[in-house]
C-alpha cells in the first residue's frame, strides 16, 4: 500500500520530466502562414450578420464588397465592382459595373443576382442585422443584366456609397435557408482571397489561400486567428512564435519594440475619447463653462500617464489623421488661468473661501460617470477630478457595469459628465452623433443643439465630391471645436507587433518578383495582405 | 429503498424547476440587452427594437420563460450571440472542460492522499510542519497569479508555447510529438488548478487517518502485535479513506463547471469561458441552458453522494 501510494507521485514526476526534456529541445520551424492574435471568438463568418470585430476581420479576408476605401481612407476602388456611374439628382442612381468571371470558393459564377440577394436579406426584417439602417434612403435596387446593378436612392445620401463595401453573399448556397440559423455562418464560401477552411470555437478560425482568387492567388498559404483571451498573455505567445501578429497596449510597447524578431506599428485609430457634458444641465449651458473646463484638463498629461504617450490630443469629433479633420482648429491649450478667468466671467468664484468655486450660493459639483471595466477610462477620470479640483472644481467619479450605465443614465439623460468614446467609420457622416434631432432617440444623448452645424451635417451627407464634403467638415469641426459640447481627450494610438519574417511581394519592371518590408497605410497594416509572404532561407533563431 | 429514491428523485425535479426560473428572472432582469450592447452610431434605434422583437424580448417574461423552455426540449434553441443551437455549443466545449478538470482531480487525488498519509505518520515533525506551510501556501496563493508567474518562468526557460490546447505551429513534429505536445499543454493548467485541491485534500487526509490511529481497534492491531506499518497503511488508511470516497459524489458538478479564470489564462475552449462570455453578451438562451445543466449535475451529485454514504457505512440506511 505504502508503494502504491509513492507510486502515484512517482508517475507524476517522470511525465512532467518527459514532457520538459521534449519542450525544451524543439526549435519553432518556418510556415508561410500568418498566425494572428484575438481577444475575442468570431461570431457569424457572414458580413450581414456580424458585428463584432473578429468576425469582420475575418469576413474581410472571405468574401469581397462591391467596392473598398482606397489605402487613405478617401474614396473607393472597385473591388467586385470594375468601376461604378453615379448620376446625381433628386433620386440619385448609382450603377456598379461587376467584374466578370469571379467565382465563389465552391466554383459557381459569381454574378448581380448574389448583389441584390443580399441586399434583399439585410432588408428582411426577419433578419437579425444591424446594417438595415445603412440603406435606409435606398428607393430600389435593380439587377440591369448579370454584371449590372443598379441603386436608387430616395435622396442624395453620399454615406451610401461605402454601405456597398459590404461582402456580398452567395445566392446559391443560401436561397433556401434560415440566414439566422444556418450552418454557412460558421461554414462560410465567399469570393475572397482566403477560403474558409476549419473553425474550432474559443481556440481558433483556420483560412487557406484561394488559388482562383481574381486578383491571383495570395502569397500567404494559410491564416490562422488564434482566440486568446488574455492581451498580456498574446505577448507570451509571441515570444514563443505561436503568434505572429498581435495589437500591442501601450504598456508593453517598450516591451515588445526590444525584441530583436518583432516588427512594431502604430498609427492613429478610428476612435477618440471625451468628456460629454450633458447641456441639459444648467450647470453646463454656458460655452465658456465648458471652454474652462477644456483648457483645465491636462490632455497631454493624461495621454502621457494613461496611454504612455500613444495617443494624440484632437481638438474635433474626427480622427486626426483622415482628410476631414481640420488642422487649422487647434485643441484649446492647457491653461488653467485663462479657465479661472473664463469661470469668473461666467459667474463662478469662491466667494466664502472654503475652495470651492461657487455661484449664487451654489458650489461647483457635479458628478463624473464611466462604464467600468474600461481601465483607460477609469484612469482618465481620476486625473480629470484631481485637475479640476485644482480648480475648485468639486467633482465625484464613479463607474457602472456597462448595461447600467447606457439604461440608466446615458439614455435615460440622467447624467451631469461622462467619459465615453466613439469608433467611427472612415466616412465622416456622424449626424448621429451630433444633429439636433438625434437628440430623442439616437446618440445626441448630451442634447447638442446649433443650427448652422444641423444644417451642414445635413448638407455634407447629401453631397457627393470630396472637397465640398471636406469645406463642410471642416466648417462642422470649427463650430463644434468652438462650442465644446465635449472636450475631447484623445485619439488613442493603435499599435502592433509582426514578425520580422514577412515580406510583401511586388514586381518590379522587367516582371521580376521582389520583396518590400510591410507598411503601415492609413486603411491598416494589412490593406495589402494578399501579397504577403514568408520567403524561405530566412534561420528564426531560437 | 425504492421508496426513498423515489422521493428524492422528485424532490430533485421539483428544486431543479425551482432553480431554473429563480435563475430566468434573476438573468432576465439584469439591466441590459443582447443586441443593444454597443454604441454604433450608424445602426438606429428602430432596427433594435425590431432585432429584439425578433428574439421574443418584447413579451413577458413567464411567456419566455416557457418559450425558452420548449425550444430546450425540442431542440430549437439557438444562442443570441452566433444563432448557433445552444446543446452543440456546449457540447463542443464540454470535452475540454471535461478532460482538464479530470486531469486536474487525478493529479489532486494521487498527490493529496500520499501527502496527507505521510504527514500523519509523524504529526509535528518537520517534515509534517513543511506540509502544513505548503498547504496554507497553496490555499492562500491566488491561481491565476500563480499561473502567470509559471506561465512567464516557462516561456523564458523553455521558449515553447504554453496558451491553448496544442502548439499552432506543429510542422514537423512526428506523432509521439504531437501527443506530448498536448500533454504539455494540458499538465501546466491542470497542475496549477490542482494546487488549491492538493492543499486542502492533503489536510483532509492527514486529520482523517489522525482521528482514526486513535480509535480502540487501532491499539487493538497494534497491541496483537502486528508490524506498526500494516496497522497503519492497511488498518487506519483503509478507514481513514471512507469519508474521502462520499467526496466523488460531489466532484460531478466541479468536472463540468469550467474555471472561467483558468480558462481564460490558459486560452483554454471550456465551459467557463462560454458562460462567461454568455453572460456579459446577454445570450439568456446559452446562460440558462448551463445554468440549468450544472444544477442538474449539483443535484445529481449530492444525490450519488447520499447514496455512497450508505455504501460505505453500513450505520447508515434508508428506509
Amino acid at each position: 500500500m505504502k508503494i502504491v501510494l509513492l507510486s502515484f507521485p512517482l508517475l507524476f514526476l517522470i511525465l512532467l520530466g518527459i514532457n520538459l526534456l521534449f519542450v525544451s529541445s524543439r526549435p519553432t520551424p518556418m510556415v508561410n502562414q500568418l498566425i494572428i492574435s484575438s481577444i475575442g471568438d468570431a461570431s457569424y463568418l457572414n458580413p450581414v450578420l456580424a458585428q463584432d470585430s473578429a468576425s469582420s476581420d475575418i469576413n474581410g479576408l472571405v468574401f469581397n464588397g462591391l467596392i473598398k476605401y482606397n489605402r487613405d481612407l478617401q474614396g473607393f476602388v472597385g473591388d467586385l465592382a470594375e468601376s461604378w456611374e453615379i448620376r446625381p439628382g433628386p433620386e440619385p442612381e448609382i450603377t456598379f459595373f461587376l467584374r466578370r468571371g469571379v467565382l465563389w470558393h465552391d466554383g459557381k459564377p459569381f454574378s448581380a443576382e448574389d448583389v441584390k440577394f443580399t441586399y434583399d436579406k439585410i432588408m428582411d426584417e426577419k433578419t437579425q442585422t444591424v446594417r438595415r439602417s445603412d440603406y435606409e434612403w435606398v428607393k430600389k435596387v435593380e439587377v440591369v443584366d448579370p454584371y449590372t446593378f443598379r441603386v436608387t436612392y430616395k435622396q442624395p445620401f453620399s454615406p451610401g456609397l461605402g454601405t456597398w463595401g459590404i461582402g456580398i453573399l452567395p445566392k446559391h448556397r443560401l436561397e433556401k435557408e434560415d440566414i439566422n440559423t444556418t450552418s454557412f455562418n460558421r461554414n462560410p464560401i465567399g469570393t475572397g482571397p482566403f477560403r474558409f477552411v476549419e473553425w474550432v470555437s474559443d481556440e481558433k478560425i483556420v483560412l487557406e489561400a484561394n488559388p482562383r482568387y481574381f486578383e491571383g492567388r495570395p502569397h500567404l498559404d494559410r491564416i490562422i486567428y488564434r482566440i486568446i483571451p488574455e492581451t498580456s498573455l498574446s505577448e507570451m505567445e509571441l515570444l514563443t512564435r505561436g503568434v505572429d501578429y498581435y495589437g500591442v497596449l501601450p504598456h508593453q510597447y517598450r516591451r515588445m519594440n526590444e525584441i530583436p524578431f518583432l516588427k512594431i506599428y502604430s498609427q492613429p485609430s478610428l476612435s477618440y475619447t471625451y468628456i460629454g457634458y450633458n447641456l441639459k444641465n444648467p450647470l453646463f449651458q454656458d460655452k465658456r463653462v465648458r471652454q474652462a473646463l477644456t483648457h483645465a484638463i491636462h490632455r497631454e498629461e493624461i495621454v502621457q500617464y494613461v496611454l504612455y504617450g500613444f495617443g494624440q490630443v484632437i481638438s474635433g469629433p474626427f480622427p486626426s489623421h483622415l482628410w476631414y479633420y481640420n488642422p487649422n482648429v487647434k485643441p484649446l491649450p492647457y491653461d488653467p488661468i485663462k479657465a479661472k478667468k473664463l469661470l469668473t466671467e461666467a459667474g463662478w468664484k469662491d466667494t466664502d473661501g472654503d475652495g470651492v468655486l461657487d455661484r449664487e450660493g451654489k458650489p461647483f459639483r457635479f458628478k463624473l460617470i464611466t462604464n467600468s471595466g474600461n481601465d483607460i477610462r477609469r484612469d482618465v477620470g481620476v486625473l480629470v477630478q484631481r485637475q479640476l479640483r485644482e480648480l475648485g472644481i468639486n467633482i465625484t467619479f464613479e463607474t457602472y457595469e456597462w448595461s447600467v450605465f447606457l439604461k440608466n443614465f446615458i439614455n435615460a439623460k440622467h447624467f451631469d459628465a461622462c467619459i465615453l468614446g466613439w469608433s467611427l467609420s472612415p466616412d465622416p457622416d456622424d449626424y448621429m452623433i451630433w444633429h439636433s434631432s438625434q437628440i430623442e432617440k439616437g446618440f445626441n444623448f448630451i442634447s447638442y443643439v446649433n443650427p448652422e452645424a444641423d444644417r451642414l451635417w445635413e448638407e455634407g451627407r447629401k453631397e457627393y465630391d470630396l472637397e465640398r464634403r471636406r469645406k463642410i467638415y471642416w466648417r462642422i469641426h470649427e463650430l463644434i471645436a468652438e462650442d465644446q459640447p465635449y472636450t475631447f481627450l484623445f485619439s488613442p494610438i493603435g499599435i502592433s507587433a509582426l514578425q520580422k519574417k514577412f515580406v510583401l511581394v511586388e514586381r518590379d519592371p522587367s516582371g521580376r518578383e521582389i520583396y518590400r518590408p510591410i507598411q503601415m497605410e492609413k486603411a491598416g497594416l494589412m490593406y495589402d495582405l494578399i501579397k504577403w509572404y514568408v520567403p524561405r532561407g530566412i534561420v528564426m533563431e531560437k | 429503498m425504492t421508496r426513498f429514491l423515489f422521493k428524492r428523485l422528485l424532490q430533485l425535479f421539483m428544486t431543479l424547476i425551482g432553480i431554473s426560473i429563480l435563475s430566468w428572472i434573476i438573468i432576465t432582469q439584469a439591466p441590459g440587452s443582447p443586441i443593444a450592447l454597443t454604441m454604433d452610431p450608424k445602426v438606429s434605434p428602430k432596427i433594435i427594437e425590431q432585432m429584439e422583437k425578433n428574439y421574443d424580448l418584447d413579451k413577458p417574461i413567464y411567456q419566455q420563460y416557457f418559450l425558452w423552455l420548449k425550444k430546450l426540449l425540442t431542440g430549437k434553441l439557438y444562442s443570441f450571440k452566433d444563432g448557433r443551437p445552444v446543446l452543440e455549443k456546449i457540447g463542443e466545449r464540454i470535452w475540454n472542460t471535461l478532460l482538464l478538470n479530470l486531469v486536474a482531480t487525478l493529479i489532486i487525488f494521487s498527490l493529496a492522499i500520499p501527502l496527507g498519509v505521510f504527514s500523519a505518520r509523524r504529526p509535528y515533525s518537520f517534515l509534517d510542519n513543511l506540509g502544513t506551510f505548503g498547504a496554507y501556501l497553496g490555499l492562500s496563493i491566488p491561481g491565476f497569479w500563480l499561473a502567470y508567474l509559471v506561465i512567464l518562468a516557462t516561456v523564458k526557460l523553455f521558449g515553447y508555447p504554453v496558451l491553448g490546447l496544442r502548439s499552432f505551429v506543429i510542422e514537423g513534429l512526428s506523432p509521439p510529438e504531437i501527443v506530448l505536445d498536448r500533454i504539455w499543454h494540458l499538465m501546466l493548467p491542470a497542475s496549477i488548478m490542482a494546487i488549491h485541491g492538493i492543499a486542502g485534500l492533503s489536510r483532509y487526509t492527514r486529520s482523517s487517518m489522525l482521528e482514526v490511529i486513535r480509535q480502540d481497534y487501532i491499539r487493538t492491531a497494534k497491541s496483537k502485535g502486528l508490524p506498526e506499518e500494516i496497522v497503519y497503511y492497511k488498518h487506519a488508511l483503509r478507514n481513514a479513506l471512507l469519508p474521502i470516497i462520499t467526496l466523488f459524489g460531489f466532484l460531478i458538478p466541479g468536472l463540468i463547471g469550467g474555471s472561467i479564470i483558468m480558462e481564460s489564462v490558459f486560452a483554454w475552449p471550456g465551459i467557463g469561458r462560454l458562460a462567461y462570455q454568455a453572460v456579459l453578451a446577454r445570450d439568456y438562451p446559452v446562460v440558462m441552458t448551463i445554468l440549468t445543466i450544472s444544477a442538474v449535475l449539483t443535484l445529481i451529485g449530492n444525490f450519488i453522494a447520499d447514496l455512497l454514504y450508505g455504501v460505505a457505512d453500513p450505520r447508515i440506511r434508508y428506509q
